[in-house]
């Protein structure tokens, strides 16, 4: 990814809230904190969880001055225990609050995965009841953060039903999904990619608004469509600029959103596109890619000029030495290729 | 805790303390200390040279605990070494040109350039190489010593672990199970006060050292900044583990006294308690005590020797290569199971006990 993305502005629906009269420019990370500051502002069953979150404001210091607003019970340092930190939210969850949980890196939902999976996600098909919790996952590679704090694992979570997950990948996006996900009544996982933190800026209006959980056309063209979402928009943007591919016209299509899954949208730009690259960056394997694949190969075949071709992470842990790292990370040069070769096709 | 210097050496070869250790197993001790300082000095200023990729993490002024307790440890009994505790990899045997490769990421180091700074374990030296995911590997130590007591081996697996770590659910799994089974366990609970800028107080309202007796093993606070209290701690509880007597709890008491990592300037922590256990440093203390022996010990003379071996060392990694990009992906899975090695064991005793 290069430096700094100045990222279009999203047609991003609103759907109520206040007036979306001003606009200011901030990074992504400025994004959710706002979106996240705007909704305890809104609503005081909102409050926030996680390790080091509260006078630290967090490892990425995204809740940074949120105690002096809302002090410590509202923005709760936790002991070290993610399990604790989910099951506790589920608790509150239903007897009506509206927590919202940092885990410190996404990695680390590894180790409340069974409360989230067993326990937030089938609660409401089992008995009825709902958990609007939103789980806020730092996420994403390329920063050398080795196995443990470069994953992914967005997949883990599409396979377990009842829970939402959405990875939004421009600033107002951001702030926008996330209180979409605070004010939905089932529990989401929120990648925030670490890599967009501070290098992604964008307008996002003042004030609190919902951004729907559907794609979003992030540049439109009609020769060939690169779907990806999160951090990879950026890098299929930059892959396929006119310039980078001889003038051809691609789409970049920005799912936001992998459960729910806006199949209208995806098939449409294959539709109109015919040719199609899937990228992620998270390991190949059962990946959001390979559903958004098999999506395709079932319902829009006939509409294909080629073979449906997907970039993602091989099947290893992410390595930490940059060479390594850079080796198995998609990169612009690897999404390029991909796209010049099914342009020939 | 208060610091008692201790009698005065006897001849060479013969332990002058009733914990066992002779002059130059107390001088071994300061040397794995003072490694795994400037070690870690040298690290700092290569990352912020830009030459340690990702974050670094160090732990300055808790030398003590990972010195003393691994020097308790029999080569063939089985450590998994947490992210404070870089003397612990230095009392195995492994050489700080692989270490510093290590952090910089080169083919050279101890995981090749695939995980990164402290998360490393050589497996040649009978140490299994930790997970960020705290404390899981107090589970996979419980589980060594597991195998060891099926097999009838006279041997004990030793883990590390932080304050913070104690509120996972890991933490009571493993304490639970070593204890029922009655594993020839040590835990090692580094208490260093604070995890990240969670300071204890947040962290549990009893403290984890009081528990020991209701899970059912036997707990001692040990002075983390003593590194011969620390080994006669583990040796103690090593000997117990090796006879059957099962796991030791053992909280070393001692601070961190840098941040959480090479980015955090700690504002969190208030000046005078950094300032009083500043006074406690446990390299002074080691060579406090070394010096006041009967023939005292060199320890000018010391640094200087280990200081060059740090320089050689540094100049080795960075003449290192980066790993091939084409080796990416290899290794995933493994061919043959090769079994873990043998570490260094330097303490005089064992080789005392081998003659027997
Ligand atoms: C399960 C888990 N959650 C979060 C983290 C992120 N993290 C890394 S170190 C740390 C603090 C650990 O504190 P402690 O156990 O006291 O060890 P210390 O770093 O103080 O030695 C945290 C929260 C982690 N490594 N593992
Ligand atoms: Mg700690």
């Amino acid at each position: 990814m290069s430096g700094t993305t100045q990222t279009p502005a999203t047609t991003g629906r609103a759907g109520g809230g206040a007036e979306r009269a001003t606009r200011r420019t901030m990074t992504y990370l400025q994004a959710i904190s706002d979106g996240l500051r705007e909704e305890m502002r809104a609503d005081e069953r909102v409050f926030v969880m996680g390790e080091d979150v509260g006078v630290f404001g967090g490892a990425f210091k995204v809740t940074d001055g949120f105690v002096d607003e809302f002090g410590t019970d509202r923005v709760m340092d936790t002991p070290l225990a993610e399990s604790g930190i989910v099951g506790t939210a589920v608790g509150a969850a239903v007897v009506g609050m509206r927590p919202v949980c940092e885990m410190q890196f996404a990695d680390f939902i590894a180790c409340g995965f069974d409360q989230l999976v067993n326990v937030a996600g089938k609660m409401h098909y089992r008995q009825g009841l709902a958990v609007p919790i939103t789980v806020r996952l730092p996420s994403g590679g390329g920063f050398s953060g080795g196995p443990f704090h470069s994953q992914n694992p967005e997949a883990w979570f599409m396979h377990a039903p009842g829970l939402k997950v959405v990875a939004p990948s421009t600033p107002e996006d951001a702030k926008g999904m996330l209180i979409k996900g605070i004010r939905d009544p089932n529990p989401v996982v929120y990648l925030e990619h670490k890599h967009l933190y501070r290098r992604v800026k964008g307008e996002v209006p003042t004030g609190t608004y919902e951004t729907d959980f559907s794609a979003r056309i992030a540049r439109e063209g009609d020769d060939l469509v690169v779907i990806a979402y999160g951090a990879m928009v950026h890098t299929a943007l930059e892959a396929t600029a006119p310039e980078a591919l001889d003038g051809a016209s691609v789409e970049v299509l920005d799912l936001r959103s992998l459960v729910p899954l806006d199949e209208e949208a995806i098939l449409a730009s294959v539709r109109k596109c015919s040719k199609v690259v899937v990228l992620d960056e998270a390991n190949a394997t059962c990946a959001a890619g390979a559903q958004v694949a098999s999506l395709i190969a079932e319902r829009a075949f006939e509409d294909l000029d080629g073979p449906i071709v997907r970039v993602a992470t091989p099947d290893v842990p992410i390595p930490f030495s940059p060479p390594l790292e850079q080796a198995v990370l998609p990169g612009v040069e690897r999404v390029k290729e991909a796209c010049r070769d099914l342009l020939a096709y | 805790m208060a610091t008692t210097v201790r009698p005065t050496a006897a001849a060479d070869g013969v332990p002058d303390v009733p914990g066992h250790l002779t002059r130059a197993d107390r001088t071994e001790l300061l040397r794995a200390m003072l490694s795994m300082r400037l070690i870690e000095e040298r690290a700092m200023s290569l990352y912020r040279q830009g030459r340690v990729p990702g974050s670094f993490y160090d732990g300055f002024g808790q030398e003590a605990v990972s010195a003393g307790a691994a020097f308790a440890m029999a080569a063939e009994d089985r450590l998994c070494i947490l992210h404070r505790d870089l003397a612990a990899h230095v009392v195995r045997g492994v050489e700080p040109a692989r270490i510093l490769a290590q952090y910089m990421g080169r083919a050279t180091g101890v995981t090749r350039g695939r995980d990164g700074n402290v998360h490393f374990g050589d497996k040649d030296r009978g140490c299994v190489g930790m997970v960020s995911m705290l404390p899981d590997m107090m589970l996979v130590a419980t589980g060594m010593a597991m195998a060891f007591k099926l097999r009838g081996e006279a041997r004990a697996a030793l883990t590390f672990f932080g304050d913070g770590s104690t509120s996972r659910g890991d933490f009571h799994e493993a304490l639970n199970w070593a204890a029922v089974q009655r594993l020839p366990v040590i835990f090692v609970l580094e208490n260093n006060q604070y995890a990240y800028s969670t300071p204890t107080a947040l962290q549990y309202a009893v403290p984890p050292i009081e528990r020991a007796g209701a899970y059912g093993m036997p707990g001692e606070t040990v002075d983390g900044n003593d590194v011969e209290a620390m080994f006669e701690a583990v040796r103690v509880a090593r000997e117990r583990a090796v006879a059957g007597g099962g796991p030791t709890l053992i909280e070393a008491q001692t601070m961190r006294m840098h941040g959480h990592a090479a980015h955090d300037d700690m504002r969190y922590v208030p000046a005078e308690q950094l300032a009083a256990w500043r006074e406690r440093d446990p390299i002074d203390l080691q060579e406090r005590r070394l010096k006041a022996l009967e023939e005292p010990v060199d320890v000018a003379a010391l640094r200087a020797e280990v200081q060059a071996e740090v320089d050689a060392a540094t100049e080795t990694a960075l003449a290192a290569p980066m790993p091939d990009p084409a080796t990416a992906r290899d290794g995933v899975f493994a061919e043959e199971a090769v079994p873990l090695g043998d570490g260094r064991a330097p303490w005089s005793g064992f080789a005392r006990e081998a003659a027997r």
